[in-house]
């Protein structure tokens, strides 16, 4: 049994192991059943259109034909259910039992009326086509050294003796099947594909859909970040610079005012200015940091290392830097873990390493705590990044077994 | 204190008023004060000061202009005593300016050490006296990420920390009051350095104990 989740991932990933798996099985039962399906379709949609045809003229015609998309709906209840021959996952339509329910509220679906005519009309004589040339032949072929023995066997014009040449036509026709298999494979998956963009138009709108909501989220994830760093150069060269000058004016008046009172009052002043430009600055750095956006992760990451109490060791290899987003990612990522280290994990020591692998970028956090710790913890905003990192195709893990050592691990596209 | 003729390089003109301000205070002439590293190039050809204040992000790019700035009227002007003036601590700035030490002195100081005017004043008094003065908030920072096996591995603990302070530029006293210690132990402590470091008593160990040590 192969662990792909349909017959064209089969294909498409690994052609060779394709033909140990149940793909081709199933794709030939599907291309099989095809056949009567079609034929029955066939046989109901002509003797209701016919019937209908002929009632018109006194009315009851159209109520005839108007059970055709009933018929239709029924059809596809039945061809859903076949295509589990060559997908794992059934595709999610109305069950019969729905479809009874609902009866005539239900909106007429032409392409289901559609597809009924395409099953009825072209698709069961095709996939009967190609079976009859896809498996009689190469089958007819394979057991050419025991037909030939018993009665005379002529392949387009080949006359095949019995004998080495009967071998021969055995070893072709076993080429055949293989190839058989392959095309059976291909027939099958098109004509899936056929039934699902008839059957289920909302499948194919979901899948744009989910293409749509990743772009927007990873747009999202980019300007959320310029947002942050907009906001970052606001107060760095707004608030931030004025509360700069002002402790250089409070300092300069230290100078001149004379010692007393006033000079007691100058000096608090000062300490205060200070102590706002100290809590701007933890804000900032918690918005998106001034060093990070001039000299990227490696010096972000000393500068919170050496704010950190538990001696850390940094051991970052990026030669280029990281796009914005990641950066950003990457330096919370730290921020959070080194923050958490302080707080709970009682370690001696913390190691941070960065590396680049292929097109990704791997950064690891890893401290000699008592471990314990997980992504939902208490107060934890690692929940958060591993979003963010979602959002960029990354990942973030915890591994922290009790006892520790508790390791922070993430993963993250980098290319462009 | 000398008075010294000085070029400033401030982009943000709230600042470089107050720094004004506050060099005029302290009695020494700004002969020119501007807002990016061309104009600090242009009047430093032109005025030859003793000293150069200068912010590192300037525009056009607010990278390293400020840096870039000082390393050519280091090369160009070697005599010109150089301060620096940061923001935030940016390591990758320390050894280029180190390197850039021979001549006149250099000076990398946050710029929240402005508002300490005092000590400002007088860091920068030092620098125009040809010494380096290396913030101790970047010189802190530097020990945080010493890896075992540089020339320093061989220190104890205590021994960094002397060497920490001393690269503040801190006296044998100073450091004795910051440890409390006598400073008979710490002249002990910084004679063990210079020997473990093996430092040329010819030159000045105390600043070669101090590079040896930022360059890890």
């Amino acid at each position: 049994m192969s662990g792909t989740p349909d017959a064209w991932a089969a294909l498409r990933a690994q052609p060779w192991r394709y033909l140990g798996s149940r793909w081709p099985w199933g794709a030939l039962a599907y291309l099989l059943t095809t056949v009567p399906v079609g034929l029955v379709t066939l046989v109901v949609l002509g003797l209701t259109l016919f019937v209908g045809a002929v009632t018109l003229v006194v009315v009851v015609g159209i109520v005839v034909l108007a059970t055709i998309p009933v018929l239709a709906g029924l059809l596809g209840v039945v061809e859903r259910a076949r295509l589990r021959l060559v997908q794992r996952a059934a595709p999610s339509g109305m069950t019969l039992a729905d479809r009874l329910r609902a009866g005539r509220r239900l909106a007429v679906s032409w392409p289901e009326v559609g597809y009924a005519f395409l099953v009825a009309v072209v698709l069961w004589p095709l996939d009967a086509l190609l079976l009859v040339l896809a498996v009689s032949f190469p089958v007819v072929m394979l057991l050419a050294p025991w037909l030939a023995t018993v009665g005379r066997m002529e392949v387009m014009g080949w006359q095949v003796d019995p004998g080495t040449e009967a071998w021969a036509a055995s070893a072709v026709g076993l080429v055949l099947l293989v190839a058989a298999a392959y095309l059976v494979g291909v027939a099958a998956v098109a004509q899936a594909a056929l039934a699902r963009l008839l059957l289920d138009p909302r499948e194919a709108d979901l899948a744009r859909a989910v293409v749509d909501l990743r772009r927007s989220r990873v747009d999202l994830v980019d300007a959320f970040e310029t947002e942050r760093r907009r906001i970052e150069r606001d107060l760095h060269d707004g608030v931030q610079q004025q509360l700069v000058a002002l402790t250089m004016t409070l300092g300069h008046a230290e100078l001149d005012v004379p010692e007393g009172p006033g000079l007691t009052l100058v000096r608090r002043a000062h300490r205060q200015a200070e102590q706002a430009l100290d809590d701007l600055r933890g804000t900032v750095r918690g918005i998106h940091p001034r060093v990070l956006a001039d000299h990227g992760l490696a010096a972000a990451v000393h500068e919170i290392a050496d704010r950190s109490t538990v001696p850390v060791d940094v051991d970052i290899r990026l030669e280029e830097r990281l796009p914005v987003p990641v950066e950003a990612a990457a330096y919370f990522v730290v921020s959070e873990a080194l923050t958490n280290v302080a707080r709970h994990a009682h370690a001696r020591r913390t190691e941070v390493h960065a590396w680049r692998q292929a097109d990704r970028v791997v950064l690891t956090v890893v401290d000699d705590g008592v471990g314990g710790a997980h992504l939902d913890g208490a107060g934890s905003g690692l929940r958060g990044l591993a979003i963010r990192l979602d959002a960029l195709g990354g990942e973030l893990r915890v591994s922290s077994p009790s006892g520790g050592p508790t390791e922070v691990r993430m993963e993250c596209p980098c290319a462009g | 204190m000398r008075r010294l003729r000085i070029v400033l390089a401030e982009d943000a003109a709230l600042l470089r008023e107050g720094l004004v301000g506050i060099l005029e205070r302290a009695g020494h002439e700004v002969v020119a004060a501007v807002g990016d590293a061309d104009a600090l190039l242009a009047y430093v050809a032109k005025e030859r000061p003793d000293a150069v204040v200068t912010d590192i992000r300037m525009p056009p790019t607010h990278t390293d202009e400020g840096l870039r700035a000082a390393a050519r009227i280091r090369s160009e002007h070697p005599g010109i005593a150089i301060m620096v003036l940061s923001a935030y601590v940016a390591e990758a700035y320390v050894p280029e300016l180190i390197d850039s030490a021979a001549g006149g002195g250099i000076g990398y100081l946050l710029k929240d050490r402005v508002g300490h005017v005092r000590e400002f004043l007088d860091s920068l008094d030092r620098v125009a006296s040809g010494e380096t003065v290396i913030d101790p908030q970047v010189v802190r920072q530097l020990l945080g990420r010493r890896r075992d096996d540089g020339p320093l591995a061989s220190l104890t603990e205590r021994e960094r920390e002397v060497l920490g302070l001393m690269a503040e530029g801190r006296t044998n006293g100073s450091i004795a009051e910051v440890l409390v210690v006598s400073e008979a132990a710490v002249r002990k402590h910084v004679g063990n350095i210079f020997a473990k470091l093996r430092l040329d008593s010819d030159s000045d160990r105390r600043v070669s104990a101090v590079l040896a040590y930022l360059r890890g």
